[in-house]
């Protein structure tokens, strides 16, 4: 075991497949020899050569390109989005596709292809850095959409979304990039894909949560255990498709559900989760299924970022609605 | 100040072998081909003008779906391809069909295509290429990752991907000649330049006298080509092939031809926005007329031979539909299974209802 930043943990699942498979590339804006904005790729090109780990010319749609048509001679691409604000220009490669390319070619043409990017805010980014555009993807069918919370779950995560042979999203929360450190095993292991974890076991509400929200309610759950209320924090770890099972199992068990994503209320993939719970679990619910969501605004100007995100106190009030319904 | 802008036009005249009479006006450049080659070039030209009349009446008896007619642009389509090898790699538009059918594409299974059946874009495992790609651009950035694969794989093969005049507005046609530039990969860019995006002509696409000049902006060779000359067509595509295969990267070829028919079948109406002047301006330069003039000079074609490859056609076709017609219909599990390796929890739930309403 080794104690690792989540970066740490990323750039070491890549390593490790850079390693394993031949076949894998790294690529993308400043990924080679500058070991990427964030030195997730950091020393890759060294141990790997250009050939394998390499920048591209500044264009999101010609990567998107780029990663399709190196996957129709074998290749297994891993490229970068600098900044998941900019996939809109690449939403056609992406959603367009490489995530319909199965499909339309009747399972001939596979699209082995992992995009990684970075998200999320608390970090005081300019604009368009920090939006949280996961409910964009998880809404195209062919794609999965991973959000690891913890440099444990990033590395067994990203190994496996590199494996996949179905296009991957695979989102870096940027404020937990270096936050904290965690365990995290040197050999390398997986994480089965769709499947969510119980960060935190408990009987009297569920907390559904994934990316930053998991340390906010994480917190929040210490806060409340001060009050008597146990709450269970679920982790969702993939985003689509979403692990019905562990949700239904612990809804079943404390009958209480606040759904929280740092995203606004009208994006992100919450109420896509409340749906599913009142349709297969109305019975056990007794209060409605409430969410934790930023407001329905742009994204906030770096400094009202503190009275725009949503955080522990949101999470908290929003328990007692549903514990005192 | 200097003004380059004319000097940068001059250096794009258009590159022709044969004149609409049928003569060799660019002996020079004359591709190597034997007889054999040549009439069998005639023949595919013959070939697919039929399929595109047996498509068009099809396709108004309902028989076929979305059909994008290709009268015109024979010696385009069938001039490039010719220059292939089998294991190069075709990325095509939606009009590009033939290109697919000549590279080994079944025809019953071109219709499939047409008419929105997941086994028309099977490939078969001899045939690389993607089926026709619609959203415009897309597969000029997927060319360059195509050719930038072989190059990386050391293959001596290339990606040839084609689009019309209007996707040279696009961003992604800019950025897939720019990255097949900056990569040095083998990539052969065509733009069939037939005038006409549905109903805008290419004068209100760009300002730019020549679309082979947008080549600069990527610092790649470009050529632009007599597209109803399929000599021309096939010199040129050879040309930037051996060059591709040689590792000095990419060409864009524009090729400048016409298409008789309407943009689609879908009710668009050329009546509407082309003038009949301009029409039997381009049906004299067919392509068909002055190979085949060509060809009789050399006493290479009759109109025996020629009427002989028509039959076989309508006979194919005659048949490739009955097949496409017997071919089992799409069931929503088979569309299911298609997404995935392997199926996530919500399509396997999905899977299971499906199969059940299926039994019933």
């Amino acid at each position: 075991m080794a104690q690792m930043t989540m970066i740490q943990a990323i750039t070491d699942a890549m390593r490790t497949e850079l390693k394993n498979d031949e076949n894998v590339l790294v690529f993308g804006e400043d990924v080679g020899q500058n070991g990427g904005v964030f030195r997730a790729t950091e020393g890759l090109q060294d141990e790997f050569g250009e050939d394998r780990v390499f920048d591209t010319p500044l264009a999101e749609s010609g990567i998107g390109g780029l990663s399709i048509g190196l996957a129709t001679q074998d290749y297994r691409p891993v490229p970068e989005i600098q900044f998941f604000g900019f996939v809109y220009e690449v939403m056609d490669s992406i959603s367009g596709q490489m995530a319909r390319m199965r499909y339309r070619s009747g399972g001939t043409q596979t699209m082995p292809i992992t995009i990684r990017s970075p998200f999320g805010g608390g970090v005081h980014t300019p604009e368009l850095h920090a939006d949280s555009l996961e409910g964009l993807i998880a809404q195209q069918p062919g794609i999965k959409v991973v959000i690891p919370s913890t440099p444990y779950d990033a590395k067994g995560l990203l190994i496996q979304s590199i494996r996949d042979n179905d296009p991957v999203v695979f989102l870096e929360h940027m404020k937990l990039y270096r936050s904290f450190r965690g365990e995290v095993p040197e050999e390398e292991y997986t994480i089965e894909l769709g499947k969510a974890e119980v960060k935190r076991e408990g009987k009297d509400v569920t907390l559904i949560a994934y990316g930053a929200m998991v340390h906010a309610s994480l917190k929040a759950a210490e806060e409340l255990e001060k009050d008597g209320i146990d709450a269970e924090v679920i982790d969702l770890r993939t985003v689509s498709p979403i692990d019905i099972d562990t949700i239904i199992e612990s809804v079943k068990k404390t009958n209480h559900v606040v759904v929280v994503q740092e995203a606004q209320r009208q994006a992100g993939i919450a109420a896509n989760i409340v749906a599913e719970i009142q349709e297969r679990a109305i019975l056990h619910l007794e209060a409605p299924v409430l969410r934790v969501a930023a407001p329905d605004t742009v994204y906030a100007f770096s400094e009202a970022e503190e009275i725009w995100l949503p955080n522990h106190k949101d999470i908290i009030e929003k328990v007692n609605t549903v514990m005192n319904f | 100040m200097k003004h380059v802008l004319k000097s940068v036009e001059s250096q794009f005249e258009m590159f022709q072998i044969l004149d609409e009479d049928g003569k060799i006006v660019n002996k020079d450049d004359m591709p190597d081909l034997s007889d054999e080659d040549l009439k069998e070039l005639m023949r595919r030209m013959v070939y697919t003008r039929i399929l595109d009349q047996r498509s068009i009446a099809l396709n108004r008896q309902g028989r076929l779906g979305f059909y994008a007619p290709t009268a015109g642009q024979e010696a385009s389509q069938l001039g490039s391809q010719f220059a292939l090898d089998q294991d190069d790699f075709i990325l095509p538009g939606y009009r590009d069909v033939p290109q697919l059918i000549w590279q080994g594409l079944p025809l019953y299974q071109a219709f499939l295509f047409s008419r929105g059946h997941f086994h028309g874009n099977q490939m078969p495992e001899n045939v690389h290429a993607l089926s026709p790609q619609i959203i415009i651009g897309a597969q000029y950035v997927q060319a360059a990752g195509v050719a930038l694969g072989m190059k990386k794989r050391g293959k001596k093969t290339v990606a040839i991907t084609y689009t019309g005049d209007g996707g040279t507005s696009q961003g992604d046609f800019y950025e897939g000649i720019n990255f097949a530039g900056a990569y040095q990969a083998p990539a052969i860019f065509i733009v069939q330049n037939n005038r006409f995006a549905i109903s805008v002509p290419v004068e209100k696409q760009t300002n730019a006298k020549t679309l082979a000049q947008k080549s600069v902006a990527a610092g790649i060779e470009g050529i632009q080509v007599d597209g109803m000359d399929v000599l021309a067509v096939y010199a040129a595509t050879k040309d930037a092939r051996e060059r591709a295969i040689n590792g000095e990267g990419p060409t864009l070829i524009e090729t400048m031809t016409y298409r008789y028919g309407p943009h689609t079948m879908a009710g668009d109406d050329p009546t509407r926005y082309r003038t009949d002047d301009l029409d039997s301006e381009w049906e004299k330069k067919d392509p068909l007329v002055r190979f085949r003039k060509f060809l009789e000079d050399k006493k290479l074609w009759s109109e025996d031979e020629e009427n002989k490859v028509i039959e076989e056609a309508k006979d194919d076709i005659k048949k490739a539909i009955k097949e496409a017609d017997q071919y089992p219909k799409q069931k929503v599990t088979d569309l299911i299974e298609n997404m995935f390796e392997e199926l996530p929890s919500n399509l396997q739930e999905q899977m299971e209802e499906y199969k059940e309403k299926e039994s019933k």
